[in-house]
């Protein structure tokens, strides 16, 4: 497996190969210098778990402050009434909660079929030319800014459609998700070892009642984690819903309608002029962040053992 | 003999139907550059290459030129980088080389969980909690101990460029960390080896065998780290300030063109307020992808597909 991906890699790809580095910087490591030395390497020591620092700071922070400042409006109420009028208090976030969830409902439908077969293909079909283009259009599809994802869906769908819709909110999710989902099945299914395809192949099984018995049944737990993970990422998503999905401060039933969704909803609630938005604002996010790690960790614990990388 | 044929059959289907899955990346590729070239025609016709460097910004009088979005984009974009490339690429060295053991794993999965914080949460919490204390705190130290500079003159608002590149950097610094870190993570032992024998330091192998062997695949990891920065949307909306101005203070409000597609898109009244909106969808989308490339083709030539796809 591993001499395969070597050999698969180096055919076309040339490999970064470093200059033989500079003997210069080794003419300062001289006796006399020794003490200085030591210090400078203590002080980068220092300087880099400094940065660590920085960089976990503001993750505690923000949880530090949701719980202060959110926890005491997550009640009962925040899971089962609708948004009250400006001026009553109290109130809740259920319509934006199962709209969430209605929403990732249908993103899995158009998103995992597309992204775990196109990532079967990267992983068990194609000459290594093309699954590089596939990849790289992937990689670079990933980095496209999720507000444009919106425009695009609203040109396509809400246009035709004369209206905001859940629709169009679950088919831009949807999208978003096709190349996240993609590159984490390829990744897990490179994992399955080479031997049970060809056990399975030896035994005169179809390739493709091999790929998909033996080698995808073999890494489904992987695929699932990439799958949940795909939709914890799409789940925080607000840009691409603005004028997809567009928010509703009422239940709906339709997927034409427009629909509410937690993160439209802490978006609205937090730019509003109102105390007691913005106190659901933090319920909101409070219950949204934790949602999403809540995956992140529970998948993680969950694959920790059966794979060496978490994916 | 029948079912051999039968399974010949179900193998090509199956490889086709892979295939077509793993292709839709193209597709959407070309979907989105469509339907934002679409969608922004009467603002081609009308602004042409004007439109790029006009800096009226009147949807009343019909002119539109995205100067100052594109000058808010880049410069909260620098002001992001800055911040985060040397924190990130020292916390990626703290992980890989200098920290001790047990601690490495915990600390990389925080960083994660800090990737998948939503990016409206972020924005919650700078607008309540950031701000103020940037407004109250920083800013006056900055202008007192800095005030000579341009930058640094002016009245203080607490929203403005300046908060916008710091809530980027925050969203940045752990896409950039963890690339980083599965880049210094493929730099093979033997270069490190080869400089302990040397008698060299930790901090002198770190810099001498492993930064200057990952010079590139570290780049790789700053300009995906810019990628994300120029598309960043929500967090930025809510801090920025939202007012298209050019100006050298950073504490004076700036505006993004992924933050005005945010807050007009939907209160787009005319045909050609709507169209200049795609427009500056499209240039968000052309600038976004280049740099991507960049950074996919530095991260693929320096360690091939082995290196994680970051989302």
């Amino acid at each position: 497996m591993q001499n395969e991906e070597i050999s698969r890699r180096t055919m076309w790809v040339p490999r970064f190969q470093p200059s033989a580095f500079s003997l210069q910087p080794f003419l300062k490591m001289t006796a006399p210098n020794h003490n200085w030395r030591k210090f400078k390497n203590a002080l980068m020591q220092a300087v880099t778990l400094v940065c660590a620092i920085l960089v976990v700071t503001p993750l505690v922070l923000v949880f530090y402050h949701l719980v202060k400042e959110g926890f005491s409006s997550i009640n009962w109420a925040f899971f089962t009434q609708l948004p009250k009028p400006v001026g009553e208090s109290g109130g809740g976030m259920a319509n934006a909660i199962v709209g969430t969830f209605i929403l990732l409902g249908q993103a899995a439908v158009l998103g995992v079929p597309i992204g775990v077969l196109g990532g079967v293909f990267l992983s068990e079909y194609g000459s290594s030319r093309l699954n590089w283009w596939i990849r790289f259009a992937a990689d670079v599809l990933n980095g496209v800014p999720s507000i444009t994802w919106g425009m695009v869906v609203y040109a396509l769908i809400v246009v035709p459609m004369k209206g905001f819709s859940a629709l169009a909110g679950g088919i831009v999710l949807g999208m978003m998700m096709i190349p996240l989902v993609m590159r984490t099945t390829e990744e897990v299914l490179q994992l399955v070892p080479s031997g049970y395809r060809e056990a399975a192949l030896a035994l005169g099984i179809a390739k493709w009642r091999a790929i998909v018995q033996i080698v995808v049944r073999t890494a489904l737990k992987g695929i699932v984690t990439g799958v949940l993970l795909a939709l914890a990422r799409v789940a925080g998503e607000t840009a691409p819903l603005l004028f997809t999905a567009f928010g509703n401060h009422f239940w709906t039933h339709k997927l034409t309608d427009p629909i509410a969704a937690m993160p439209l909803q802490i978006f609205a609630y937090a730019i509003s002029p109102y105390d007691d938005w913005h106190r659901l604002a933090w319920a909101g996010a409070l219950a949204l962040l934790l949602l999403v790690l809540f995956i992140n960790v529970g998948v993680r614990v969950l694959t920790r053992d059966r794979f060496q990388r978490n994916v | 003999m029948r079912t051999h044929g039968g399974s010949h059959f179900g193998d090509r289907a199956f490889q086709w139907l892979t295939l077509l899955m793993a292709l839709t990346v193209f597709a959407l590729i070309a979907l989105i550059g469509y339907e934002l070239t679409r969608g922004s025609g009467i603002a081609l016709r009308r602004f042409g290459w004007h439109f790029l460097v006009s800096s009226d910004w009147d949807p009343v009088n019909e002119q539109f030129g995205a100067v100052p979005f594109i000058f808010g984009t880049l410069v909260s974009s620098a002001i992001a980088l800055l911040i985060a490339v040397p924190i990130s690429i020292a916390t990626a060295v703290y992980l890989t080389e200098l920290a001790p053991l047990w601690l490495r794993q915990p600390l990389t999965m925080f960083i994660e969980l800090l990737a998948a914080v939503p990016s409206v949460i972020l924005g919650l919490w700078g607008i309540f909690v950031m701000v103020p204390w940037l407004r109250e705190h920083l800013f006056p130290w900055l202008q007192k101990t800095l005030g000579f500079l341009p930058f640094f003159k002016g009245a203080i608002y607490g929203v403005s460029m300046l908060a916008g590149g710091i809530i980027i950097a925050i969203m940045i610094v752990p896409i950039i960390t963890s690339v980083a870190r599965e880049i210094l993570r493929s730099v093979p032992g033997l270069q490190r080896e080869a400089a302990y024998a040397l008698g060299a330091t930790r901090w002198e192998v770190t810099r001498i065998a492993v930064l200057s062997y990952a010079k590139k695949g570290l780049f790789g990891a700053v300009i995906l780290g810019l990628g994300r920065a120029l598309g960043e949307t929500m967090a930025v909306t809510m801090v920025i300030g939202n007012t298209p101005q050019i100006v050298a203070s950073l504490f004076a409000p700036g505006y993004t063109l992924a933050s005005v597609v945010a807050n007009e898109f939907t209160e787009a009244t005319t045909d050609t307020y709507l169209s200049a909106l795609f427009e500056i969808g499209l240039v968000l989308l052309g600038v976004t992808v280049l740099v991507n490339a960049l950074a996919q083709l530095l991260l693929k030539t320096f360690a091939g597909p082995s290196v994680k796809p970051q989302h």
